[in-house]
């Protein structure tokens, strides 16, 4: 849905990007971590081409927008969703007119207009505020509007640019969630930038992680807990340093992988450490586990085979 | 002076100055609104940076700014007469007031747009928006209770202005504080005259700041 591939971007003597490869699939949630300076924030605004590249093409929902003019760029950009860190919601117009620039923008017709405001409101649970003005809303509140404003043009793809780190945890969790609603309900493609961890974690399928203008590692979040020696893995599980005789396996989709461990090889199987959350509604993990019995040398065996198996100690 | 002789001097010297102040406040929103869009557009990190038109429309700004509006008035002679094919009289008085007036409320304009938020626009030209409805529909109306503000001040300004239109004939209040209570002695009629241009001032800033408020939706 979206592909990035070799965009770099030079303020004066600072490398904001340098050759930055990506893809995201449709339906797909994608995060991008990393500290302020990264480059995160100027992938993200090179994907709509509010920054342009030096270099590189972006390619969103089969359109090669690098290769538009002005007008047909505007247009492009109708179908590509942005929600920011402070909300950049208009504080001159109320909730529904806001919401309303978009169509307005698009040309859409009152009438239809007032309809779409009014299944966007909804959808975002704001109806009964459609006529306050930002100034008069909670943040989490703001970042709804934002939403439903990002949506209302009916894009295929979101970005988010810090979309929640401007908001308090539990409202965070809430926006995450209607992220992760209308990711589904929807169909919608999103592409995040964040330097929260949990945020990845909430909602993201995939991951990227960036530093110094590169992507150092990417790839869907099961595959990088399975990734010896993944930073993004290490970062959003992190496990105390490994003693002697213990595994390190990877957990994702097998939910029932220790108990069958144990019961085809004749093995115990105890848990040394573990970091284990919900990604993405499914549990999600680094177990470290030391395996004992007459099949340890088989379950291990096993293990490497299904490449779950991250690390080995002595 | 009795007050039936002051009235009438009064009323009509009040109409000059509303004339003289209400045509060139027309005038001076007319072209100076484009003027301070042009000048904040075309700024580094404006709607269309061009620093060069940027350069020589500061410096025609910064000009007109710099000339005392006495000296300004009697400047442009040769323009007002151009334009209204007098120099002398109310009218001729709103061609000085407003060349006098536009370039401060062009200034007040461009302050008013740059303290609409960029990420605001950038949010409008994501959204697929141009230029020209970025200006019309996003800085224009988030900028609109500093734009009333900046206009409040800029009558004001041009309300002690003109109280200079006498030397061409401009008549108005402060003419009449001049002729009459200056020059021949008319201390009541100052003091009254004082008040006037008082209360107006007063009346103009207390009505513009309660539309800038009511505006205001921070």
């Amino acid at each position: 849905m979206i592909t990035v591939s070799g965009l770099r971007k030079a303020y004066g003597d600072v490398v904001a990007l340098d050759g930055v490869d990506l893809h995201v699939g449709k339906g797909e949630v994608f995060g991008v971590l990393g500290r302020s300076g990264a480059g995160k924030s100027t992938l993200l605004r090179c994907v709509n081409l509010l920054e342009r590249p030096d270099e590189g093409v972006v390619t969103v929902d089969g359109r090669e927008l690098t290769a538009l003019g002005a007008a047909d760029l505007r247009r492009a950009r109708q179908r590509i969703g942005m929600i920011h860190q402070h909300f950049a919601l208009l504080s001159s117009r109320t909730v529904a007119g806001n919401v309303a620039f978009p169509l307005e923008v698009m040309g859409v017709g009152r009438a239809a207009r007032a309809r779409r405001v009014a299944e966007m409101l909804d959808l975002v649970g704001l109806a009964d505020r459609a006529g306050a003005y930002p100034a008069q809303l909670s943040g989490g509140q703001k970042q709804r509007v934002g939403i439903a404003r990002a949506l209302a043009a009916e894009p295929s793809v979101l970005l988010s640019d810090e979309a929640t780190s401007a908001l308090d945890p539990a409202t965070t969790q809430s926006i995450l969630a209607l992220l992760r609603r209308l990711n589904r309900e929807l169909g919608l493609t999103i592409l995040l930038i964040t330097h929260e961890m949990d945020v990845i974690k909430a909602v993201c399928d995939s991951a990227a992680i960036m530093s110094d203008g590169r992507i150092a590692e990417a790839g869907p979040i099961p595959e990088l807990l399975a990734t010896p020696g993944s930073r993004l893995a290490a970062e959003l599980f992190p496990l105390p340093s490994p003693e002697p005789g213990t595994v390190t396996v990877a957990l994702a989709a097998d939910q029932t992988l220790l108990s069958r461990l144990a019961r085809t090889h004749d093995v115990d199987v105890a848990i040394a450490a573990g970091a284990v959350e919900q990604v993405a509604g499914v549990p999600a993990g680094r177990l470290r586990l030391r395996i004992t019995g007459a099949g340890t040398a088989a379950a291990l065996a096993e293990l490497r085979g299904r490449g779950l198996l991250v690390e080995e100690d002595a | 002076m009795t007050w039936s002789e002051m009235s009438p001097l009064l009323w009509e010297a009040t109409g000059q100055t509303a004339v003289m102040v209400g045509w060139s406040t027309l005038f001076t929103v007319l072209f100076g609104l484009p003027l301070g869009v042009c000048l904040a557009g075309t700024d580094r990190g404006g709607l269309f940076p061009t620093p060069a038109v940027r350069r020589v429309l500061g410096l025609v700004v910064n000009v007109g700014r710099s000339l005392p509006f006495i000296v300004l008035m009697i400047a442009v002679i040769p323009v007002t007469r151009v334009l209204t094919g007098t120099t002398i009289g109310t009218a001729a008085a709103v061609v000085p007031l407003t060349i006098g007036a536009v370039p401060f409320f062009a200034r007040l304009v461009e302050t008013a747009l740059r303290e609409v938020g960029r990420d605001v626009v950038q949010a409008a030209e994501a959204m697929g928006a141009g230029r020209a409805r970025v200006v019309a529909r996003v800085l224009l109306p988030e900028a609109l209770p500093g734009l009333v503000a900046g206009l409040t001040v800029t009558v004001v300004t041009l309300i002690s202005y003109s109280a200079m239109a006498g030397v061409i004939g401009g008549g108005g209040l402060g003419d009449l504080a001049v002729r009459y209570g200056y020059q021949r002695f008319e201390t009541t009629l100052m003091v009254v005259t004082v008040v006037v241009l008082v209360v107006v001032v007063q009346l103009a800033q207390t009505l513009g700041d309660a539309v800038a408020r009511r505006l205001s939706h921070r």
